[in-house]
């Protein structure tokens, strides 16, 4: 005898280990591993008094946690929405797309806006600006009537060079003595992550968390593609939108904090998608974005703490996710 | 042939443009009320002709490696830095810079040209193992791979501390040609000369292997010639200029919508095109920020994708 | 009843489907044939508001489908489309319980589950239940897909060429099914078949496209004729009557 009201698909009961599911089996693994990287990034290696270590540290693990969410749970909405497994928000420009805003800003308002305004009210603007700016954009390149997938990845990823291109522009139209300061934005690096902005980005995430959660039963449907979707009575452009919306507004959180990362997401949202086993979402996205946590805090902590590299990070998790990308499109050529 | 006359014509007055804008007073008239020896003389012979002729040579030949890279893989959006070909120069310039410090730049590009040999030879094979049904899939692999190589190439460059010097050398800036720093650009000239005495074959290579066979072509022997233009040609602007991204791609297709493909007819017109475009990019890059200068792959990069974009986006109304 | 009134979808210069107006009569199979290209799919899709409409109107049972609420719709119409490649990693059950959907908005109740067990029943789904759809053949899969929309219990029931990857045996049991659920559960079926021989056989109404106009509709006794038919695909067609049905014999 089942309970009356069981969540929308009940779970397939296939191979359960010690009476759990496989999904439940696998969060629970990739629960504590995300724990122990988080345990060992705070206490390995501290030299000197807990009362500064706690919060020094704290603040960075605080931003690298906020990162690998944001990174995790926006590739995953945005594969559900686009229903692909192959674009990431950044593949298609998205990042980009913050850069050239946060240039724009400094080249219509001035250098004054690096300097003047509190720099949490700026992001704060900023992502507004790139919520407007994205909705329109992507609305434009997803919402009408099918098309195809690769001309989209292609159209995304000039549209991300133009963004590149036309930020550089601005920047070198600025003092070139002062471009300086926003080239730092053009590299990713996990180990100068900018901890001036937390506050303001943990509020933002939470807001968008809470939004998600509002949409989270249309995520398994949207998943099934836009005819079936349609067909299940979804206002499909509406919420496709407003997922996209979300998923601008936490790759400018990423972004902001330790720049851009282009295959971050792809790796993690594809290692999620195999290991949980099923495309629902009440296990795919808290897998993500504990793989995601596991990842950046426990490889900041092998790289920084066992080899004392500082920016390698970056670089070996673009090189894995570059390998993964190629191997998926090819599988899917081969198709 | 009279709008091909007309092009030239425009390329030339884009040329002797190039020559007269700068910091230093190199006009027509402080050219003639001086005498050789003094400085507008020598700023125009040290500094602005080999700039003028480095960009010449480079956009032309980089347009023609990117039509010849077109007609051997079949597919119209592929160029040297959609294909791989671009980032494996740049990785084996940072090795030919590691290991061999003290050899003179012709040995470097040398290497450089064997890596971007090696790397579109690599893309190749990667198109030949997948039967790869949508165009659009071709320059994609191509785009991701060369990702792949560019973060090798970053993770190398970072643990020898080289990485500031690789990011000056991929972006492409003319600035800093001098005479006796440009004259490697030469051999992309011969490229573009090689690739027109051999384009029929190309022609006939862009309709297949059977194709080629059937009209009694070594197959093989057309595709490697190819490749050894299109990474020469990489190679060279990449050790002299940097790289200039989208050339390869943007300067074809235009021909190709005016004059259509048959590769003979073609050649000369991307030549003279390619030229063309980067001079006015550079032109634009040198005035709007003067006395300061937007390096060339900037400029290029927000013009050429922005055309791009519009190449793409009108295919799709057409398909 | 489905009203269609002066439906046109243009491509560029291209017009798949030009000034269409016809009416779907309320139960039993209403089939759609016609020749590649003559629009059909086009024209269910826009029915299904699947795709906008650049003139004209439809309705089912009054409802506009361009302007009522989608989930409304959701319980009114469905719709199954030919293209229904997934990513999604889905069990057989996980796929038929996303036809409660609309009712449930995720939340099912023990209502939803005798629908959800009643459709897979029906096209004999059982076995396969817990397995994953691409661990199924593509007819197994076509059937999952059938499942979910009469799981989705409505009025109308739209299928986009449902005997597609369907061998001989599994294509006539599913139009058997089809004929079942018009008959006992009152529901209308809209279909789209490329084998003018099952439309003769199973459907109660058939409406003729060509070049993006309906050229012909009307029960299949005057449908399925030698002149309709040999002037719709422009192949001669010969029709024989076997058994008291009327089949067409195009195998010259």
């Amino acid at each position: 005898m089942r309970e009356p009201s069981v969540a929308l698909v009940p779970a397939p009961g296939l191979r359960r280990i010690a009476g759990l599911s496989r999904p439940a089996l696998v969060l629970l693994v990739l629960a504590a591993l995300a724990l122990i990287s988080i345990a060992c990034f705070m206490t390995l290696g501290a030299r000197g008094s807990w009362s500064f270590i706690i919060p020094f540290r704290g603040r960075k693990l605080l931003a690298l946690c906020l990162v690998a969410y944001s990174v995790a749970i926006s590739t995953v909405l945005f594969q559900t929405v686009t229903n692909n497994r192959i674009l990431t928000p950044s593949i298609m420009g998205f990042d980009a797309l913050y850069i050239l805003l946060t240039t724009a800003t400094v080249f219509f308002l001035g250098a004054g806006a690096l300097t003047g305004i509190d720099p949490q009210v700026q992001f704060g603007i900023e992502v507004v600006v790139m919520v407007v700016f994205s909705g329109l954009l992507f609305r434009w390149l997803f919402v009408g009537e099918e098309r195809s997938l690769t001309l989209l990845v292609l159209v995304g990823i000039v549209f991300g060079i133009l963004f590149r291109s036309l930020s550089q522009f601005m920047q070198r139209m600025l003092d070139p003595n002062a471009f300086q300061v926003l080239q730092d934005s053009f590299f990713a690096s996990f180990a100068t992550v900018d901890t001036s902005l937390l506050v303001v980005a943990t509020v933002i995430v939470v807001l968008a968390s809470l939004i998600m959660l509002r949409l989270a039963h249309t995520l398994d449907v949207l998943g099934l593609g836009r005819a079936h979707a349609i067909n299940l009575g979804i206002d499909y452009r509406r919420t496709v939108v407003t997922i996209l919306m979300l998923v601008s507004v936490l790759v400018a959180v990423s972004t902001a904090l330790v720049g851009p990362i282009t295959f971050f997401g792809l790796l993690v949202a594809t290692l999620a998608h195999s290991l949980v086993g099923t495309s629902r979402h009440r296990y795919v996205l808290p897998a993500a974005a504990l793989l995601a946590i596991t990842c950046l805090v426990g490889g900041q902590t092998i790289l920084e703490r066992l080899f004392a590299f500082d920016t390698a990070l970056s670089i070996i998790i673009e090189f894995l996710g570059g390998i993964v990308f190629i191997t998926l499109i090819l599988r899917r050529a081969a198709r | 042939m009279r709008l091909l006359i007309l092009a030239i014509l425009v390329t030339l007055v884009l040329a002797l443009a190039s020559l007269f804008i700068g910091v230093s007073d190199v006009s027509l008239a402080a050219l003639l009320s001086t005498s050789a020896e003094d400085r507008p003389m020598q700023v125009l012979l040290i500094s602005r002709v080999p700039r003028t002729l480095a960009i010449i040579l480079s956009g032309s030949s980089m347009a023609v490696a990117g039509l010849v890279m077109q007609m051997i893989v079949r597919n119209r959006f592929v160029e040297p830095s959609t294909a791989g070909t671009t980032e494996s120069a740049s990785l084996g310039f940072l090795a030919a810079t590691l290991f061999f410090p003290g050899w003179p730049l012709m040995g470097k590009m040398l290497i450089a040209a064997a890596f971007a040999l090696a790397g579109t030879a690599l893309f190749l094979r990667i198109l030949r193992a997948v039967p790869l049904r949508d165009v659009m899939l071709v320059p994609l692999v191509g785009i991701m791979l060369g990702g792949i190589i560019g973060a090798v190439t970053s993770f190398i460059a970072y643990r020898f501390e080289l990485l500031p010097s690789l990011l000056a050398w991929t972006m492409g800036d003319f600035s800093g040609i001098l005479r006796g720093r440009y004259e490697l650009l030469w051999i992309g000239l011969g490229c573009a000369v090689l690739a027109y005495i051999a384009a029929d074959r190309f022609t006939v290579a862009g309709m297949g292997r059977d194709f080629t066979t059937n009209l009694g072509l070594n197959y093989q022997r057309v595709m490697v010639l190819g490749l050894v233009i299109v990474s020469l040609v990489s190679a060279v602007v990449l050790v002299t200029a940097g790289s200039i991204p989208f050339l390869g791609l943007i300067v074809p297709n235009l021909v190709s919508l005016l004059v259509g493909d048959n590769m003979r007819r073609t050649v000369p017109w991307v030549t003279v095109t390619g030229a063309g475009f980067v001079l006015a990019c550079d032109i634009v890059g040198r005035i709007v920020r003067f006395p300061y200068e937007i390096p060339i792959s900037v400029v290029v990069g927000v013009v050429g994708s922005a055309i791009f974009l519009y190449l793409l986006l009108r295919t799709r109304r057409h398909a | 009843m489905i009203v269609a009134d002066g439906v046109t979808k243009s491509y560029g210069a291209t017009c798949v489907v030009d000034g269409v107006t016809v009416t779907l009569p309320k139960g039993g199979i209403t089939s759609i044939i016609g020749p590649n290209g003559a629009g059909k799919s086009t024209f269910l899709s826009m029915v299904s508001r699947l795709m906008s409409l650049d003139r004209g109107t439809v309705t089912v049972d009054g409802l506009d489908v361009t302007t009522t609420p989608s989930d409304v719709l959701a319980r009114r119409l469905s719709i199954l489309r030919q293209d229904n490649h997934m990513t999604a990693r889905l069990t057989v059950r996980d796929l038929v319980s996303f036809g409660r959907y609309p009712y449930s908005k995720g939340r099912l109740t023990t209502g939803d589950k005798t629908h959800i067990d009643a459709a897979i029943g029906y096209l004999n789904l059982a076995e396969l239940s817990e397995r994953f759809l691409d661990e199924l053949s593509g007819g197994q899969r076509q059937r999952a897909f059938v499942a979910m929309v009469l799981c989705q219990d409505t009025d109308y029931v739209l299928l986009d060429e449902p005997l597609n990857n369907l061998d001989l045996k599994h294509a006539v049991s599913m139009m058997q099914q089809l004929r079942r659920a018009a008959r006992e559960l009152g529901k209308t079926i809209v279909v789209v078949l490329h084998d003018i021989n099952f439309a003769s056989v199973y459907s109660d109404h058939i409406v003729c496209m060509a070049d993006g106009r309906v050229a012909h509709e009307g029960p299949p006794d005057r449908i399925i004729t030698s002149d309709v038919l040999t002037a719709l695909y422009q192949t001669p067609v010969r029709v024989e009557t076997i058994d008291g049905r009327r089949i067409g014999l195009y195998y010259e």
